[in-house]
């Protein structure tokens, strides 16, 4: 009974879509209600005859699925090891405070502004884009790079404007749990004879596995769904080589006007998320047994 | 084993307080010494600048006659036990205590050998797969204390370790600390706010308040003859009576306050007039509260009666009681420092 509301909304909004989604996934035709049944043809030529969302045929692979795997390596680790290390080194500094609200205000902003910000500071144009600035001023033979024009570079320019964006909420997580760590117990590893390097990997991050775990699938789930930063920054380009799983969703979708196409790499990235959602449950199931 | 020295340690937290003001202390190889006080005393801070846990503000310490100031706790050969235990809750019994092992790189080989003598000393070996969350808190207890153990240590450190044990564990747990202590002798100190266990397991009582040490004496000696006020009414429970006669505070304590009839009356005892106004039974004792008559005017004083000693008093009623002359205490009233025996 108490559970009714709960249960229409999450049908409503949450089940009918996805139902819909996996639905017009076996459709094609133009427009945004898609119209022809075609079976898995959809999903064939997404595995097989897409090179913008996988390409095998190139060493290494390319395309939305291979970028986005990049983007989980990266995405994922690099925030997770700068948030640890800021939360740990800046702990108990006179500055702290300072500087972790420096470091959460990406989170604060709109992807979308942080998305503006990042174009100008990789513009090619050192009078713009500081990055060349400041790079043209440290090793004056280097040319300007494009940053996001070329396709080599492109995907770590991207990854580094999320990285930016998400290492706030990694070190305030982080942090915070750091700080709630029993301080007797890393007393007694001292005393015990364990240098700060022994206390550090032995017995401070074993007690910060849960919340590690948590930074660690918020960010896996967002890197699966990026969209926002690819879409203003680079529109996918250059000719393809910035696409990810959640811009590919949004370009097929609405700029392509496939429907059942857009529909198909959702139900992909549908798939690969049903993982890391069940590790979750799993982890929230056991910290509260 | 070490000798443990303090020298004019100090540690201020602010400008005007100091948690500890200046203590020196010396304690001889293979010494039991307990420190005691009320919470916000400093004896948990004068503890861990001993550890190295706080750095002093002022002062040395020495371990074994050199100076530890500068170290860091793993460089003093120490071993402490936390009033939580501290045991690295991710880690099973058997990690926990081969953990100080590995730390000093002790050989592979030697690790378990020692992991099993120190769990046996504790009676814990059963329990080395177990986590710590699996265990009672008596059970933990002894996994700190088996770590404590594990590497032979110079010295231990014990911060208030049997506080978060039931009583009746308590006081099982205060005997064989004290049995283990005897047996390896290693020099330990004890930090605790229970004067029941300070009197029972130290060699020597460290009384501290405000940062400042108020006495250092074997059990008996900081019970009968107190240093001063704050001494003898921190001690005993209930503790000294303690009232104003003219430019001296007199104190004895409630169980030398006997009525006329249950001690031997002679030239070393001297008389009050005693007006009972109530009496708890507490088993073995009663407790008789009342008002001390004549002199200097009336005081409230309590008298603690074994259970075999007749009370021949009814509420309300005026009767003489004695003390004997030895247990007068004289306290000067501006410094409360012991003085001697005024004429009465």
């Amino acid at each position: 009974m108490f559970l009714a509301p709960a249960a229409v909304l999450l049908l409503v909004f949450f089940m009918h879509p996805t139902l819909q989604t996996i639905w017009w996934s076996f459709h094609g035709g133009i427009g945004l209600e898609p119209s022809r049944f075609v079976g898995a043809d959809n999903y064939v030529r997404l595995l097989t005859g897409d090179p913008l969302f996988l390409n095998l045929e190139v060493w290494p692979p390319s395309g939305a699925l291979v970028n986005n795997l990049l983007w989980l390596a990266l995405f994922t680790l690099s925030p997770l090891g700068l948030g640890l290390s800021i939360a740990v080194l800046a702990d108990g500094v006179r500055y702290e405070r300072t500087l972790k609200a420096v470091i959460f205000l990406p989170m604060v902003i709109s992807a979308t502004a942080a998305s503006v910000i990042f174009r100008f500071v990789y513009s090619p144009d050192p009078t713009i884009g500081i990055l060349n600035a400041v790079l043209g001023a440290l090793f004056p033979w280097l040319e300007p790079v494009p940053w996001l024009g070329r396709r080599s570079v492109v995907n770590f320019a991207l990854i580094g404007a999320a990285v930016w964006i998400w290492t706030g909420l990694a070190t305030t997580v982080l942090s915070a749990a750091y700080k709630a760590l029993d301080r007797e117990v890393l007393e007694a590893a001292n005393v015990d004879g364990a240098g700060p390097w022994r206390t550090f990997w032995r017995v401070a991050l074993p007690m910060l596995a849960g919340p590690i775990a948590f930074v660690a699938i918020a960010l896996v789930i967002n890197g699966l769904k990026m969209l926002e930063l690819v879409l203003v920054m680079t529109a996918g380009g250059p000719r393809g080589a910035s696409r990810i799983i959640g811009f590919t969703v949004y370009w097929e979708m609405f700029n392509n006007s496939r429907a059942g196409y857009g529909s198909a790499v959702a139900v992909v990235m549908l798939l690969l998320l049903v993982p890391v959602i069940a590790v979750q449950l799993r982890r929230v199931g056991r910290e509260e047994r | 084993m070490a000798t443990v020295e303090t020298r004019k340690i100090s540690k201020f937290y602010t400008h005007e307080q100091a948690a500890v003001d200046g203590i020196d202390l010396f304690i001889p190889e293979g010494e039991f010494i307990v420190f005691l006080g009320p919470s916000g005393c400093g004896k948990t801070t004068l503890l861990r600048m001993i550890a190295g846990l706080e750095h002093p503000t002022a002062g040395d310490v020495l371990i074994d006659d050199r100076v530890v100031t500068a170290l860091a706790p793993r460089d003093r050969n120490i071993a402490m036990v936390f009033q939580s235990y501290a045991l690295y809750p991710h880690m099973s019994v058997f990690d926990n205590i081969a953990f100080p092992l590995r730390a000093r790189q002790f050989a592979k080989a030697e690790i378990p050998g020692k992991v099993r003598w120190a769990a046996e000393m504790f009676g814990i070996a059963r329990f080395l797969e177990r986590k710590p969350r699996e265990l009672s808190g008596g059970e933990r207890q002894r996994v700190a204390l088996a770590r404590a153990l594990v590497r032979e240590p110079q010295v231990f450190l014990l911060d208030e370790p049997l506080s978060n044990l039931d009583a009746k564990l308590r006081t099982s747990a205060r005997d064989e600390l004290q049995q283990f202590q005897r047996r390896i002798g290693t020099t330990t100190i004890y930090v605790t706010h229970d004067q029941v266990e300070a009197m029972g397991l130290g060699d020597r009582v460290v009384v501290l308040s405000q940062g400042k040490v108020r006495q250092v004496g074997k059990p008996l000696e900081v019970y009968d003859e107190p240093a001063d006020t704050f001494v003898a009414g921190f001690l005993g429970s209930p503790p000294m009576n303690l009232i104003d006669r003219g430019s001296a505070i007199l104190g004895f304590r409630p169980e030398h306050f006997l009525p006329i009839e249950a001690r031997e009356t002679g030239n070393d005892a001297v008389r009050f007039t005693f007006r009972v106004t109530r009496v708890e039974y507490l088993g073995a004792d009663r407790l008789v509260y009342g008002m001390l008559e004549g002199g200097a005017g009336e005081a409230k004083v309590l008298s603690r009666l074994p259970s075999t000693v007749p009370l021949p008093v009814q509420l309300g009623e005026r009767h003489e009681f004695v003390i004997g002359r030895r247990d007068l205490k004289f306290f000067d009233r501006q410094t409360g420092l012991r003085t001697a025996p005024i004429p009465l």
